[in-house]
Formats: C-alpha cells, structure tokens, sequence
C-alpha cells in the first residue's frame, strides 16, 4: 500500500523507523505529521495513555525531532555563541535545556544540547535550524550536519520506567541523574541513554541506529509487559507536558524564524526562562537586547493558570475584569489536569497582571450538545510546573 | 439605445480593459450614468478569451489570476456573473541535461522537493517565503488607496502620508530597513541571501521580470518579484488560479455586472481625442467622426497613449508632457498561444507528478536569464528566450476538446522594435520557431503535437491591445515609477492636468497585473470629486 518507493510529490510524510510496529498497536487511524514525519496522534485513548504515563511506563516515537551535529575546534564557542546559557559549563555526558535568539532577543527555538565530546555536540530541536545554524557559523571552525534520519529515538517515561530499562539490560541506567546521558546496550545493540524527556516524570530518551529500532522495541515491549509498558500518541505527551509546564512550539510561542505580524516575537524572558539565559557569559546572539529588557522588565509573561470549572479554556482571551473591558491577554495551552485535579492553563499574560495570586477573568465558550454557552471564568496565576513528582530526580530511581 | 447611459451618460471610460470595467462598475453602483467606449470588437482589453482555431479557447494575452482584489470580485457581485477562478498548483523549472525543481503545495513534499538540490535551501525557504510575505502584508493595504502627494499640504493627503508613514513605522526598526533594501535591490542579489543551489534561485527569479524591461541583475527587480506575490496574502483559498472559461471570464463578468448596474459599453468605437474646453474634459470625439459629451472622461489607456495621442498638446502642461514622454514603458514579453492535439511530454519531469499542471520553465540559471535579457539590450528577441508556460486546459475543462490541449506561452524577452528594422510576418514566425525550439528541447514530441500557434510580438499586442510597445504593466513598476510617482510626480491621484479627466489604467498605482486596484481607486477619486459616496 505506502511503498517505501512513493515519490514525495505523492507521499510527502516519512515513516519513522518504528513506523511498522505503531500501525499494528494503532487503533485509531489518527496520525499527525511532525517535521516531515508521519506520528501516531493516539493510539488507543488519550486517557489511557496518559495514565501510562503517570503510572507505568511509555514509548513515544522520537524519532522527528530535529537532530544537528556539531563538531570541530570551534564547536564549544560557536554553541555558547548561539545559545543563552554558558555551554563551557556542559560536561561531556550531560544534557542542557537550552533557547536560542535572534539579535533582537527573540526565541528562535528551544531544545537540548548533548556534550558528545569536548568538540563534539548535538542539539536536538522540534523544528529545523540548519539554515539558522548556518548562519551563526561564519567565523567558526564548526562543521554543521542534520543527522535527524540517522538516528531513531524513543522516549521511556514513566514511574517504572527505570525498572523496564533494567529489565531490558542497560546496565547502569538506574545511575543516570536527571540530564546525564550514557552509552549503554541492550542485546549486543547500542544504545545512548539520557535521563531526559518532555512529560515532568521519571523518564528516559533512547538514542540508537535505525536498523537497532524494532528489535529494541520488540524487546521494551517484552521487558515491559509486566508492568503496562504501552505506546503513546502525541495528545497523551501534550497533556503530560502542560501539566510539567513545558512550552511547545507553534502553541506557547512562535519562533521568531516565522512570524509575519508585528509584536508577534517572544522573547525568553517573557516565556518565564530567565533562568536559562546568563549574563556573565561571554557575547551571546540577542544579549544586548535581552539585558536592555532584564532592566525595564517584559512587557508580557507565560503564566500558569488556575481557572474555575472543570472545562478547558483553550485560546481563551483573558480580561482583568468580570464584565470582559479590559483584555489583558490569552491562553496558549489549556487542560483539565486529571492528576491534579485541577483546571489548568498556560496563559500569556500583559505586565502588571501577571504576578503570582493575580485573578483574571477567562472567556470561556462551551459548546453543550451543540449550544454554545459563554462563562467568564475566575482564574489565578499560579506556580508552574502543576505537577513535578519527587520521582522525577530520584536517582536511584524507585521499581515503581 | 434605451439606455441613458448609451445616449446622454455622464462619464465615458475610454476602454473597456479590466481597470476600465471595474471603475465603471463602481461609477454605475453609486448611480453615474457610465458609458464604455471600446475600439476592439470585443471588450476586455488584455484579459480577453479567444477561438481563433476550432474549438479552442485561448486566453491570448493575460492568462492566470493572481492578483483580481478579492473586495472587487466580491463588491461588483463578479462570481453571480459567472466568475469562477479555478486554482493551480506550484509549477517547475527543467534543466537543461535533465533534472527539475518542481513546487509543490503540501510543505513537507516541497521542502523534500527543495532538499534534493539542497538541504539548506529547503529551510531557507520558509525564511524567503517569511519575508516575502512581511513586505506584501506592508504594501497590501496600500493597493487599495490613493497614493498621497507628499508636497501637498491638503489634510486628505497628510492623513494619507501619516497612514504611510505609521505603516513604515509599525514595520519595526529591522524590517523598515528590509523594505527599503527590497524596494531597489535586484532579484538576483535578493535570492542570493537565501539560496546557494542555481536551480532554485533561477526558478523564484522568473516572476521578477514577467513583464518589465529589467533583467534579474537590474536593481528594482526584486520588487516586481513581489508584484507578483501579492495575490497570495489574502489568506484566501483559490488566490492563484485561472479564470474558468479563461481571462475573458473575467471581463465578461465585469460587463454582467456593469450592465446591471445600468452602465453601457459601446465595442467598435475607436477615440479619436478626447475634448476638451476652457481646459475641462467635455467628451470624446469617435475616429468615426461622432462626439460623444459627457461631464467626466476617465481613460483607461495607458498615460502616454492617453496624452501623447490623444488629448490636443495646446491644453497641457509641457513639464507634464514631458513627464509623460520620460515614463517607461517597453516592450519586453511576447507570447505564443498553441493548440495541441494532446499533452507533450517532458522528459525532466517525472511522469506522475502534479507539477505538469503548473507553470512551467526552461531557464535554469539567472545568468541564462540575464543573458536573455542582454539580447533584448541589443534589440532582437531572446534566442534561449525565458518562458512562461500553462497548459489550463488540463484543470479547466472549457477551454478544448476533451484530449486536445491548450498551451499559453509567455516570453521574454522581446523587444518592441528590433535593431534591424521593423517587425516583419518572416520575423515574427522567426521568433515563434525560437520559442517552439526551445520548448522542444524539453520535450520530444511538443512539435508533432501542435495544431495552431498564435505569435504575438510587442508590436502586436501595442496594436492589436493599445498597450505602447505592449507592455503589460502599462509602464515599469520600479520605484521611480511606484507609488506617488506614477505615473507622474503631482498626478499620482488619478487626476490629470486637465479638469475632469481621470486616469484609471494600470499606469496608476497600484500598477499592472489583473488587479483591478487602479480602476477601483480612480472611481472613488471620481466619486469623491464629484461629491458622491461610493457604495461599497
């Protein structure tokens, strides 16, 4: 039927790797393209698989992310040039969440650089930078390659997680601390580990050779069974990932890469990630700008929400009055959380209305059997992340 | 001749082109008894559908719609009169020696597409497409209001600059430098800060010459690259496409509508001069030695034919002529229009790929294109001319017999006169056979298939359309000629020197292409001067 063969004028998505394996469990047909790859969307029913992930253990086809190397002499300077964080401070066998902006000081993107070697990194990001990255490259000694095919990638996240990858013969993997990766194997393939993911929990990422990616499957399947290791689509991921507080891309923001519209640029600092940016580093692209808005304070911030009722608010605008007068911004993401048990949101937010405890009002349409009802919900700005278990950075983490 | 407007109307719209329609449509809408006066025998101008072989349909010189104003197709009620724009999809560039870029819309298929050629290209291409779009977003509300005068003091026009000016400025700091770099580098420089591969840089070049004397090393030139974009920022779906029934469609539904409205056109109806008293416009005068009077004349011919031969030099300004004198407009496209007994086959192409269905190139190099446009310098046609190819006829089942095709063939370049005298029925089908030639060398079996061909050089289409030199923008659209600048400094707002003489032809801003904007804007500055409110 989908020959591998097909034109791209016919067939434009890729298939991952562990592409054969997610048809035979999908039992939905809902797919979603992701960077020029086809994903599963859900495989059986969102709630089941986000409780996997709160409860037992999940695969999740990572395969789409965005994979750069980049090596040479020059390496460390160009990536400490490019990102906001001090990237000198990365050892080798670590991870790094890292942003990186344009001389405005607008986010480009986020993602997570891997110290491979001391000139040897990888970046691993949603959307593709290569025409970006080139760019940045003038003047280093850096040689920049998209090495996304070469690489099939895994996210194992889940409470028992750590006892699944045991199980499977990576041996050592429970020694692994939050943002470290290693090379291990299981069954004579090689395989990198990092103690890193998108859902807030404990979990891994698995890095391998494409031709490694079903055997290891297979095996994850088996060595997991026992404790209700199941696939996930990306609806489940998203709703793990608001409840961490993470930002996704083309929801949360848009990269400056991309806009069109004026004012429609964010900068880290209004997206709540000044921890991630350091001033005390050497030149970095959108320094001057982001020190300019660090001393008179960003005129927006990404905020948790707390709203009233237990329905949604998605793209709801957002008013500092009941009677809707005043707008003073909007929802990005929004969920019923089913841990917390609370009615959850990302929420961009003008100054001053965004501190901590402030109430705003969320314009809410509910469509009941057809009828559309409009409800101003009360809603407050509240701590994020909305759920960080202990478990999460336990090391050595629990069997369960 | 019952109708009012045929016997006493109070304004006549010289030409009956798509700019001419859509002014008198709007002129008609707010109760101006309109008059048409069209010297071909039929109406449309240059978006004109045509059979001059069997049962095909050739829309013989406009031939896709990109840039028809959705406000206008929606105001003057254009699809109740039988409007229907049809999209198409991406289009490609062959390569000599085989091998092709193609366009596709899904953006996974074109980055892969893109890719092929060069992996760093095909996410350029979102930055180019981002760009692109960021200067249309700024011009577009542009297009549909009168350039203001920036010497004049009136509260109209200061109020117009400041709308300009806050435009500029709501650009931010970094794009407003963009603009102006964007408004007066060439297309080759401009591609250059995205592209590396040939290929993809040749194939986005080819809409910076379509119909202007200026080769894509010609500063300007990037701006006529995003001329032809505009039609894409309505975020409306069926922007690019053609007209069913081809372009004629579109001026037959003006006509409905004109009509309708209770405006007439008179066809067959040549203006000798327009006439005028005490240095007011009070009519026209027909080569058939009839005069028309009417309060209001508005030209839709272009400036140079509108007052180089047509208006009595004794009531113009000589500073204003000259002006006009000085305005460009040059002949630099011709076109071929084929009757195909089937569809040629390209062998660069792969054989089950959409892109045959869209516009078509054989130019891989900008320095191919540069050199065709060195000829044209020297004043003979291209001899590896750059083409503009369709073939409609496999999305718009009106226009042949089923399994017969039509081809629309634009060409640069080609010059109006040629350094070795003038245009001769030996040259003109010397000029076919190179395009034919050339055409050929991509595909094997295109000559076997040809039916009837229609050549159309400069010099016919001045003739046989009125464009001067046949040019299809009626005058360059570079900078000097944009905006309050065209088509002449202090007469940017469709009024001329002379009282009640309107101008509302693509020479006026917005400028050329099937749009419509000029002819829309230059009924509102009528209505307005004649204290009437235009309805919307």
């Amino acid at each position: 039927m989908n020959t591998p063969l097909a034109p791209h004028y016919k067939k434009p998505l890729w298939e991952t790797p562990f592409a054969e394996r997610a048809r035979a469990l999908q039992q939905r047909d809902s797919y979603v393209p992701w960077a020029g790859y086809s994903t599963v969307d859900v495989f059986t029913t969102v709630e089941q698989e986000y409780f996997a992930i709160r409860n037992a253990t999940t695969l999740f086809d990572l395969t789409p992310m965005v994979k750069y190397r980049i090596a040479g002499p020059d390496a460390e300077r160009y990536v400490n040039r490019l990102v906001t964080r001090d990237i000198r401070k990365l050892k080798v066998g670590r991870v790094s969440y890292v942003v990186w902006c344009n001389d405005a000081g607008h986010l480009i993107d986020d993602g997570t650089v891997f110290r491979i070697a001391e000139h040897d990194f990888r970046i691993c990001t949603a959307e593709r930078q290569l025409d970006w990255f080139m760019d940045s490259a003038i003047g280093f000694k850096v040689e920049i390659e998209e090495v996304t095919s070469e690489i099939a990638a895994l996210a194992v996240q889940g409470p028992t997680s750590c006892f699944v990858l045991k199980r499977l013969g990576l041996e050592g993997v429970e020694q692994l601390k939050p943002f470290e990766w290693r090379n291990l194997s299981a069954a004579g393939r090689p395989v990198m580990v990092s103690r890193t993911g998108f859902t807030g929990d404990l979990g891994y990422e698995l890095w391998m050779r494409p031709e490694h990616a079903l055997g290891l499957w297979d095996d994850l399947m088996d060595a997991g069974q026992s404790r209700g290791i199941r696939p996930i689509g990306s609806q489940a991921l998203n709703m793990a990932r608001i409840e961490a507080g993470f930002l996704m891309p083309n929801v949360d923001f848009i990269s400056a890469e991309h806009t069109i519209r004026l004012n429609r640029d964010r900068s880290p600092l209004e997206l709540g990630l000044e921890w991630l940016i350091d001033f005390d580093k050497p030149h970095f692209n959108g320094r001057r700008a982001l020190l300019e808005e660090n001393r008179v304070g960003p005129k927006r911030r990404l905020v948790g929400l707390d709203v009233a009722g237990n329905k949604p608010a998605h793209g709801a605008l957002l008013y500092s009055d009941e009677a809707g007068l005043k707008e003073v911004g909007h929802v990005t993401s929004a969920m019923w959380s089913p841990t917390c048990k609370r009615n959850i949101a990302l929420a961009m937010i003008n100054t001053p209305h965004e501190g901590l405890g402030s109430t705003v009002w969320a314009d809410v349409y509910l469509n009941r059997e057809l009828m559309w009802e409009r409800r101003m919900l009360r809603s407050q700005v509240v701590e994020r992340p909305f759920f960080a278990p202990a478990r999460r950075r336990a090391t050595p983490p629990n069997d369960r | 001749m019952s109708n009012p407007s045929l016997r006493q109307p109070d304004a006549i719209v010289i030409g009956a082109g798509h700019n001419g329609l859509v002014a008198a449509c709007y002129l008609a809408r707010a109760g101006v008894k309109v008059l048409v006066v069209e010297r071909s025998d039929i109406v449309g101008g240059a978006a004109v559908s045509r059979k001059l072989y069997q049962d095909f349909t050739y829309s013989n010189c406009s031939y896709v719609c990109s840039l028809l104003r959705p406000e206008i197709m929606r105001t003057l009620e254009l699809p109740r009169y039988g409007l229907q724009i049809i999209p198409y999809e991406g289009g490609c560039t062959m390569m000599r020696g085989g091998g092709h870029l193609a366009l596709y819309d899904n953006h996974d298929a074109l980055r892969r597409e893109i890719a092929r050629h060069s992996k760093r290209d095909a996410e350029a291409y979102d930055r180019y497409s981002r760009d692109v779009m960021r200067q249309c977003k700024f011009i577009k509300p542009l297009l549909m209001r009168e350039p203001p005068d920036p010497t004049s003091f009136k509260p109209r026009d200061i109020q117009e600059l400041l709308y300009l000016g806050q435009r500029l400025h709501g650009l931010g700091e970094e794009r407003m430098y963009d603009t102006l770099r964007f408004w007066t580098m060439s297309a080759a420089d401009f591609l250059d800060e995205y592209f590396e591969s040939e290929i993809v840089k040749a194939h986005f070049a080819g809409t910076s010459i379509i119909g202007t004397a200026l080769g894509p090393r010609s500063p300007g030139s990037a701006y006529v690259l995003l001329h032809h974009y505009m039609g894409d920022i309505d975020e409306t779906v069926g922007a690019w496409g053609f007209a069913r029934g081809g372009m004629g469609a579109i001026t037959q539904a003006l006509s409905q509508s004109l009509e309708a409205s209770g405006g007439s056109i008179r066809v067959d109806s040549p203006v000798e001069r327009i006439l005028v008293k005490n240095g007011q416009a009070v009519g026209v005068a027909l080569a058939s030695g009839e005069e028309i009077q009417a309060k209001t004349v508005i030209s839709n011919m272009d400036v140079k034919r509108t007052f180089l031969n047509t208006v009595d030099p004794e009531h113009l300004p000589s500073d204003f002529l000259t002006a006009v004198k000085r305005f460009k407009i040059r002949g630099s496209s011709g076109k071929l229009n084929i009757a195909l007994d089937g569809l040629p086959t390209f062998p660069a192409i792969p054989k089950d790929s959409p892109t045959i269905r869209g516009d078509l190139h054989i130019t891989d190099t900008v320095e191919m294109m540069e050199r065709a446009y060195d000829d044209w310098k020297e004043g003979r046609w291209s001899q590896a001319p750059y083409v503009d190819m369709l073939i409609p006829s496999q999305i718009d089942p009106t226009m042949t017999p089923d399994g017969k095709h039509y081809m629309s063939v634009f060409v640069q370049y080609c010059p109006y006169e040629l350094a070795d005298g003038p245009w001769t029925d030996e040259k003109r089908q010397a000029f076919g056979n190179t395009v034919i030639d050339a055409i050929a060398n991509q595909s094997p079996d295109f000559k076997s298939l040809i039916l009837h061909t229609e050549i159309r050089t400069p010099w016919d289409i001045e003739r046989e359309v009125g464009l001067t030199e046949g040019n299809i923008f009626q005058g360059e659209l570079t900078m000097d000629q944009l905006l309050f600048n065209r088509p002449v400094p202090g007469y940017a707002q469709y009024a001329t020197p002379i009282k009640n003489l309107y101008m509302s032809g693509s020479s006026t801003h917005p400028g050329g292409g099937v749009m419509g904007a000029p002819g829309a804007n230059a009924a509102r500055r009528v209505l307005r001067d004649l204290g009437i409110e235009a309805k919307a």
